[in-house]
């Protein structure tokens, strides 16, 4: 069956924590804290982009199948923060993990669910034959404008997966979408900052794609939310994920593994895929993973995941996501407003 | 190493900055990073054949750079090493990830794939190798 043959994740090492920022604007730190359920988001480096937290999450997903790069056959890289206007990001990746030349590549773009739409991209590629396997990345480096709620949540990171048919350390036992043209967040070409209708992102969009999508995904598998041993959803901050699960009757403790937000803040094209990797990390086989993301615009995609035998097997070739999460380093608001070149030299 | 490159000259030499592809005697077992194509120990003897470096090494020695070149000024101050390879070749390269106080002789270290350079906001990205700490 169609699965998840490697999976791999990167979350840059830098951190800065709400108290740092709400210092900085006059606010009270706690507001933001107990109203997003968010501690610190994650920072990338001066020289770290979509790309190039695309390619270690690549070679971490690489490693971990065990898989000759050579045979990939796709590498879609999706993300809202790609460096290039016009010019691939994917091309960079593919030629940086040595799948060059005899491949396709291309990059997508939805908001925060980019990187679940290239699975589903991959899924169709594997089942029809036509590649072996297909790379699908979500990364982001998204920022919000400074003093912006968003500001307080947007970090860095991603997650590969390669996609295949054989040696599976999870297969996808079903896949479905809801889709609408709901304007709840945006950013022009050529705009640095994304603008957010307040109210509209969170009842119309998040909340009603991400429960449709589920429930969709319930109707076609037969599946009961007790079937279920984790549960990921799209988190744009910590609080949203969780008030979807109570909504659902989805019980708090089935949320824990995949819900990273807290701790690195909202990776956007990243945030499902590196929650998912983690989950991975510790998921045992026979297990059956519900996975739903979401992309303002807007969107969700939802998955039956079950966890195969394999997991075990290649347990020791992953690079566990938590890896990441430890040896981290906190900035200043300086030494941030820096690294988000924020600063005019 | 100059702000704006020759666009071709890059882009021959990604395989090298992307993937550390050196070369490697088949001889003697030298391997040679940047590549070379004749191997001075063995000379006609020699049978050079492409080699990917693994990117595992420690720092040889190093420098704090205060006044960075053009183009690299946002990055001030950082650490430019040279690279002693597990597979023997020595390099200059910049390390990433650390603080310049934290660096020192015979630190383990590791290539990661990182943004070099930029021909300003509207050029090309120019992407390759820097190298992080590789504690366990
Ligand atoms: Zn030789």
């Amino acid at each position: 069956m169609v699965g998840i043959v490697g999976y791999g994740a990167y979350v840059p090492r830098y951190r800065i924590t709400v108290e740092e920022i709400a210092a900085v604007w006059g606010k009270n730190a706690e507001t933001y804290k107990k109203g997003l359920i968010i501690g610190e988001k994650s920072v990338p480096g001066l020289d770290e982009d979509t790309i190039t937290i695309s390619v270690q999450a690549a070679k971490n997903a690489i490693r971990h199948g065990a898989i000759n790069a050579k045979n990939i056959g796709a590498v879609y890289v999706g993300s809202e923060s790609h460096p290039y206007a016009v010019k691939p990001s994917a091309t960079v990746v593919a030629e940086a993990i040595g799948a060059t030349p005899n491949m396709t590549a291309a990059d997508y773009e939805f908001a925060c669910k980019a990187g679940t739409a290239a699975i589903q991209t991959c899924m169709g590629l594997v089942k029809s034959g036509m590649v072996e396997y297909g790379l699908a990345i979500g990364a982001d480096t998204s920022q919000g404008r400074p003093a912006d709620a968003l500001e307080y949540t947007a970090g860095a990171g991603g997650g590969a997966f390669v996609i295949g048919m054989e040696d599976t350390v999870a297969d996808i036992e079903e896949t479905v979408s809801y889709t609408t043209d709901t304007p709840g967040f945006w950013r022009r070409e050529g705009q640095e900052y994304p603008r957010h209708g307040a109210r509209f992102t969170g009842k119309p969009e998040y909340f009603k794609h991400i429960i449709e999508a589920t429930k969709l995904l319930i109707q076609k598998t037969g599946y009961g939310f007790d079937d279920f041993d984790q549960v990921i959803l799209h988190q744009p901050n910590g609080k949203f994920p969780l008030r979807a699960a109570k909504m659902m009757g989805i019980p708090a403790d089935k949320m824990k593994l995949g819900l990273l937000t807290p701790r690195i803040g909202n990776l956007y094209s990243g945030a499902v895929p590196v929650a998912l990797a983690n989950v991975l990390d510790y998921a045992k086989p026979g297990e059956l993973l519900l996975v739903t993301s979401f992309g303002s615009g807007a969107g969700s995609d939802s998955f039956a995941i079950r966890v195969t035998d394999a997991i075990e097997e290649k347990r020791a070739n992953a690079t566990p996501v938590e890896t990441y999460l430890k040896k981290t380093k906190n900035l200043t608001y300086g030494r941030y407003a820096k690294h988000r070149h924020k600063i005019r030299m | 190493m100059p702000h704006r490159k020759s666009l071709a000259l890059v882009w021959r030499r990604r395989e090298q900055r992307y993937k550390m592809v050196g070369t490697r005697c088949a001889t003697c077992d030298g391997h040679f990073f940047p590549p070379r194509g004749f191997c001075p120990n063995c000379r006609r003897k020699g049978r050079i054949e492409e080699k990917e470096m693994a990117g595992t090494g420690k720092v040889f020695s190093y420098t704090t750079v205060y006044a960075p070149l053009e183009g690299f000024e946002e990055l001030a101050p950082y650490v430019m090493a040279i690279v002693q390879l597990d597979e023997g070749p020595r390099l200059t390269a910049m390390l990433c990830d650390v603080e310049p106080e934290d660096v020192e002789i015979d630190m383990p270290i590791r290539a990661v794939f990182r943004k070099i350079s930029e021909d300003g906001k509207s050029g090309i990205i120019h992407y390759g190798y820097k190298f992080r700490p590789n504690k366990k």
